[in-house]
Parts: structure tokens; sequence; C-alpha cells
């Protein structure tokens, strides 16, 4: 039993977000606009310790996250201690300062997958994105890299109105650099992109057109990657799912230390965290007031209290409904269900032609 | 014809094998077998577990048939189907590398 009363289940995934720091500027990222400073950061016994906590709460996966984890100088150091612990270890990167060397280290360490965002098919579109010129190429570059040491490979492509049209050639890209599976993660709505969410949000006729391609490349690809993807939040008839449910499924700990829901929860006012450096992550998981804010479905309002479809979705996410009602605990409005769903339609419509406000610490 | 016939046939000399990045591991956190890959978790069964932990690069596909005939006294038909099926579905997804 949580302390709320709730039913506890056993965490699956710890994405640790090592570092805010990242060459890169993308106006989409989920980071939060108050960045954490390195003075600020764990060091790499704490990590160490944060590891061997989360496989003995049953975590199966971390996620060596950022900012750019590659930023810090234990990237090895700290991946060997996850392996060590005996997880499945993810790398989550930009590709813009892990070197070959780094990358035959940390293959040596133990690390079974990295991921490589790859903003656009196209380099001068890409490196614009990505407000970092010449990124693309380093990403080419390092994708090679992992695919020589056999380190499976998947690329991540964020969709937004810049680069929808070019699904199909992403896809490409992705084969054509071995990579066994490729992310369609059209962009989420928080931090730096909810800030730059004018620029960035695509028309219904994009993402309809999007969600075509993406079934017939699935079908035209079938057994050579993996074609995972979403369908873009505020064109959406159901809510996405909560990160599997608010403590769940899943934990975040951010560079600092402290352990979010998901990677977002720090825009949810009033939410009281805990930090590693204060708490074994078993005492937060089962006792932190934020894990028990909303855990479970009593908190839900209608149309969600009586919704046969509450243990699926848990009534959406819950930075959203802040986000998009000033309540957190609101049904999302992203439901059609969702008394607030035409405020989203509203949003989805109002598109503008700003310049990207990049991220920056 | 039953509904396994789209499902293209394995070669008995193929050696089938995890990529790295794909681990089965047992968890008693999780209640039981699973399958860890690039950032996705399979729970396995116990009939799953038990085919995927034969798919060592080693064995062949009709050793593997064979040795598992012999665990469960079942006819070799039915377990080279379901071995194939599971494979076949395996490996679709990156998975397995037959």
């Amino acid at each position: 039993m949580a302390t709320n009363g709730a039913t506890l289940h056993k965490p699956l995934g710890l994405l640790a977000e090592l570092t805010h720091r990242c060459p890169l500027g993308c106006p989409y990222c989920s980071n939060p606009i108050a960045l954490d400073r390195r003075n600020d950061e764990l060091d790499t016994q704490t990590w160490a310790r944060v590891f061997r906590e989360a496989a003995g709460l049953g975590v199966l996966q971390v996620h060596l996250s950022g900012g750019e984890p590659g930023a810090r100088r234990d990237i090895v150091e700290i991946t060997q201690a996850a392996h060590d612990a005996g997880l499945y270890t993810n790398l989550i990167t930009s590709a813009v300062g892990i070197t070959d060397k780094t990358l035959g280290a940390l293959s040596e360490a133990g690390l079974d997958h990295v991921q490589i965002s790859i903003q656009d098919s196209e380099p001068v579109s890409a490196d614009h994105i990505a407000g970092y010129d010449g990124a693309f190429v380093r990403k080419r570059a390092l994708a090679a890299e992992v695919v020589r040491l056999k380190l499976p490979l998947t690329v991540n492509a964020v969709m937004h109105r810049a680069n929808i049209e070019r699904i199909g050639a992403m896809v490409d890209l992705a084969l054509a650099l071995g990579a066994s599976r490729v992310e369609i993660a059209h962009v989420q709505y928080y931090g730096w992109a909810l800030k730059n969410r004018g620029a960035l949000m695509p028309t219904r006729e994009q993402v309809e057109r999007a969600a075509v391609e993406v079934e017939d490349l699935r079908q035209r690809h079938h057994g050579r990657i993996v074609i995972d993807a979403v369908v873009p939040d505020y064109y959406a008839r159901y809510p996405k799912p909560c990160v599997g449910g608010w403590g769940r499924r899943s934990l975040n700990v951010t560079p600092a230390g402290k352990v979010l829901p998901c990677h977002a929860a720090e825009s949810i006012p009033g939410l009281e965290f805990w930090s590693v450096r204060e708490h074994s992550l078993a005492e937060i998981w089962q006792s932190s007031p934020a894990f028990n804010a909303f855990r479970g479905t009593d908190f839900l309002p209608e149309p969600c209290a009586s919704c046969e479809r509450r243990e699926i979705d848990f009534g959406g996410c819950r930075c959203q409904a802040f986000a998009l009602t000033g309540d957190a605990r609101a049904t999302d409005p992203v439901c059609h269900l969702s008394p607030l769903h035409g405020r989203v339609t509203e949003l989805a419509a109002a598109r503008t032609d700003d310049a990207y406000s990049y991220r920056r610490m | 014809m039953n509904e396994t016939s789209a499902v293209p046939e394995i070669p008995p000399d193929t050696r089938p094998r995890l990529p790295r990045g794909v681990r089965l591991v047992h968890n008693e956190a999780q209640g039981g077998w699973v399958l860890l890959a690039p950032e996705r978790v399979f729970k396995a069964d116990a009939i799953a577990a038990e085919i995927v932990k034969r798919c060592t690069g080693e064995a062949t596909f009709g050793e593997i048939v064979d040795d598992l005939v012999k665990a469960y006294a079942a006819p070799r038909e039915r377990i080279a189907v379901d071995v194939a099926a599971l494979l076949r579905s395996l490996a679709d997804k990156k998975l397995l590398e037959l």
C-alpha cells in the first residue's frame, strides 16, 4: 500500500537526468525552463547508490538522459554503476559530446542500447532546429559507430510543423543508419515546448497525413525496423496515459537529485518532492507526498470517475491538465469527453510564425 | 489451411539468437520472466521463456524443437509450429535474430 491507500506497484523504469547541460538548444526540449546548474548535480557515488536502490525496488531499465548525458565527465563510471546494479542501460543522447572513444568505453562498461535524436532528414533544417551548426553530421557519425560496435540503435525523431512532412525520409534515414527502431515522437507541450507551442504546432491536415503515412511505413518496413509512434496530444481523441499511471511504473531523478513521478511534474505547483540526498528511493516511492498526490484513480472527477477507460489512461496527464485548466486533478482536456476540450482545439489552431525560443541555461 | 500458414518456415539449421540489447531475465519483483529490449519490456510466460532460453546462437531450430519435444512430451509437429510462430514474431519485432 502507498501511504494514500492506493495499490503500490513496482516501478519498471528509471529516467536518470544526469545533467541539464546540453550543447543543443532544441525548442521542444522537455526539460523545465529553470534548469539545474552543474554545481548542483549529484556525484558519481550517489548515482551508483540510486541505481542499486532502484534495482532493489524492481526497476529493470535505466534511461541515462539529460540534458546531454555525455556532458558528464563520469558518464562511463555512471553507466558501469548502473550495469553493475543489474539494470538494463539505455543512453539517450544528442550524439554531440560523445566521442568514439567514450562510446567504446561505454560499450565495454555494459551499455545495452543507444538512442540518438535526429532533428530532421534535411541537414540544414536539422541544425537550425537543434540550434547547433554541424550537429547533423556528428549524429550520423556517432550512429555509424554505434552500429559498428553492434550496439542496438534507436533514432528518436521529434516531429512538429517544420519537419512533419518528412516522416518517410526520417524512417529511410534511420534504416540507412542501421537503426533497429525509430520513434516518431510528436512534440509534447511541456517545459520549453510549451513556451514554443505556437511555432511548433502542426496543422490538423499535417497530423492526419502523418498518421496515414506511419501506418503505411509500418507495413512497408515490417520486420526491418520497428516504428513506434504516438498521436500528437492536441489532436487526440483520448489522452495519453500519464506515464503509465502516476507513481505506478516509473520514476525520474533530476540532476540535483529530486525524485519526480514524471519529468514534467515540477510544473505542478504545491507538490512536495523528496530528494535522494535525504531519502532512499524506496521511501520516496512509497511515501513521498508528490508520488501519492495522484496515485490510483480515486482523485479523478467526472467524466473520468465513471469512465470505463479510467484504468487505461488514468484521466490523462496531470501536468497537461494543470497546464491547460489550472487544476492538476481535472480530466486532461485532450480527452474529447472533457468539458474543456474546446480549449485544446483553440490552442491547436493558435499557430504562430515566431522564431524559436531556443533552450538555453 | 490453418492460421499459421502465413508464417514462413524456419530452416532446421537456423541458429536463433537474441541480439545484443535483448536479454531474458527472471525478476521476482516483476512477477517472473521478462524480455528486456530497447526501451521496451515484455512479460514472457513460462513456455515462451523456455523457448527463448534455448536461443543461444548455438542450438539449431531443429535441435531446439527436439529438446522441447523431450521436455514436454508433446507431438513434434505441434511444437515446431508453435516455436516457429513465436520466433518469427520476435524476429519481426527485432527481438531475435534468425
